[in-house]
């Protein structure tokens, strides 16, 4: 299994370790609820350095870019980034990603840990023209700092005035005397900073993180508390919300998928699925009856087979269970009371509108 | 890690305190330290019965869900009311009040299967040993 460069210090602060993507990673330091709640009401320290990271340069990177991916990268300022859409020419999802524009003709994607391989093998099968590509995930740490104190813990350790850098914004700069990417985005639903450096100043950057914020009660976090986060915030989770078979009309993703910007893979597909309508849907639900709903449990409807659950846990900051499912587009209004499969029993849950929660 | 004396041990973690014909039974510090935050608990109804080794309940974890295996066969005589709404329980007090169901076992011989404290405690520390060297192992690997 692979290693982050913060692996010795999550062992040594008592972290339970998982496999996650091939890679061992903390799952929960003290505890996923207390985790997820300091990060909902102080903030919380991720070590997310097995997320890939792809560089695309030269000259014909932005047209590549746009070739490749179903936002429109070309309205990208420099030192913005963008969450996007790698599609197949099958309208499924290859990968979700955030794109930042590092300079006029040069692009860094963050991409999925269990995808990054897959994503650059497709990426130069693409590529013509005056491009370089470089899958660069070894070469960068990735920390997320997330919650509402987040700002009042970074900017003491850095010159850069955080104040003025807006959501989906980055810029280079010292932190703590580490040169670092510090873009204002996040997976969490919370106020917040990833962090990009190199893997050689992760454990550096991640104590003096750490120390600063403790003060305020930062702590690290797991990827228990992140997965239940992101769901609350029902941010997809690629491999439960997305695959290579869901498109993103079906996984409330349209807003991504620039139809009109121009030619892109997928692109023919997906209109032909607007034009046509879908068949299934991605829809919030709340179970009215005790249990939790897990990935791949079953949904019905009057005993007729209507979807699947793609993700659920119990909300830590609502107190009640959630889930995240695909329905088939006649049973997906919000309102509407459906069963689901838990463990041979049948429990009523409702669809909500999402996400589960707002700041 | 708790380990009391007094009680006997199966080997997928669940406590059993033995008082003549009727047994009680939980999971034990190490599983549901293991678990994590257990946010919600599956448990029979009170004249079930319960087979050795099958899955009686399933506690859930906000991670996952995780099946209960009965450590002896027998009829259900009394669940722990408290659990469905305080599930955490069972991490703050396994052994107490984070029991899970009280059980008249059909086959005392069923008992001679299961642990002692002291058997337990290797057994623990034994799977904790396969797990660190399945950790250097790796490293072996990545230093060729």
């Amino acid at each position: 299994m692979k290693k982050t460069p913060l692996y010795g210090a999550h062992r040594r602060a008592g972290a339970k370790m998982v496999e996650f993507a091939g890679w061992e990673m903390p799952v929960q330091y003290r505890g996923v609820i207390d985790e997820h709640l300091a990060v909902r009401t102080r903030a919380g320290l991720f070590d997310v350095s097995h997320m890939g990271e792809i560089e695309i340069r030269g000259p014909g990177a932005l047209e590549l870019c746009q070739t490749l991916s179903a936002n429109d990268v070309s309205r990208m300022k420099l030192q913005q980034a963008q969450y996007n859409l790698f599609i197949n020419d099958k309208g499924g999802i290859i990968d979700d990603v955030i794109f930042y524009r590092i300079a006029p003709t040069a692009f860094l994607i963050c991409v999925n840990a269990s995808n990054s391989e897959k994503d650059f093998a497709w990426i130069q099968k693409q590529a013509s023209g005056e491009v370089e590509l470089e899958n660069a995930s070894s070469r960068y740490a990735q920390l997320a700092l997330q919650g509402p104190l987040a700002e009042k813990i970074l900017q003491p350790l850095t010159a850069l005035p955080l104040a003025e850098l807006k959501s989906f914004y980055f810029d280079w700069a010292d932190v703590s005397s580490i040169r670092c990417l510090v873009a204002r985005t996040g997976y969490t639903g919370e106020e917040g900073f990833e962090l990009y450096c190199n893997s050689a100043d992760a454990e550096s950057l991640w104590k003096a993180l750490l120390e600063a914020g403790c003060p305020v009660g930062l702590e690290p976090a797991g990827l228990g508390a992140r997965d239940t986060l992101r769901l609350e915030k029902a941010y997809p989770l690629y491999g439960h919300e997305l695959d290579d078979t869901t498109t993103p009309l079906e996984a409330g993703l349209e807003w991504v998928t620039k139809l009109a910007k121009g030619p892109f893979i997928g692109r023919e597909t997906l209109l032909k699925q607007k034009a046509e309508g879908i068949q299934r849907k991605l829809v919030g639900l709340e179970l009215l009856e005790p249990g939790i709903a897990r990935s791949d449990y079953h949904l019905f409807k009057d005993g007729k087979s209507i979807g699947r659950v793609t993700s659920g846990t119990k909300s830590p900051t609502l107190g009640k269970a959630i889930a995240i499912a695909y329905v088939i587009i006649e049973e997906a209004a919000v309102g509407n009371t459906v069963e689901v499969e838990i463990r041979g029993r049948r429990v009523r849950a409702k669809i909500v509108s999402l996400p589960f929660y707002r700041r | 890690m708790d380990i009391p004396e007094h009680l006997k041990y199966s080997k997928e973690h669940e406590w059993v305190l033995v008082e003549g014909k009727t047994v009680t039974i939980g999971i034990t510090d190490f599983a549901q330290d293991e678990l994590g935050d257990i946010v919600y608990v599956e448990l029979p109804e009170v004249g079930e019965k319960v087979v050795k080794d099958d899955p009686f309940g399933a506690v859930e974890s906000v991670k996952a869900v995780s099946d209960v295996y009965a450590p002896v066969s027998g009829t259900v005589l009394e669940v722990n009311d408290v659990l469905p709404d305080t599930p955490e329980t069972i991490n703050d007090d396994p052994y107490g009040d984070g029991w899970m169901i009280r059980v008249e076992i059909s086959d005392e011989e069923e008992l001679r299967d299961l642990m002692s404290h002291e058997e337990y405690a290797e057994y623990v520390e034994q799977q904790k040993e396969d797990d660190d060297e399945e950790d250097d192992d790796e490293e072996d690997e990545e230093e060729e």
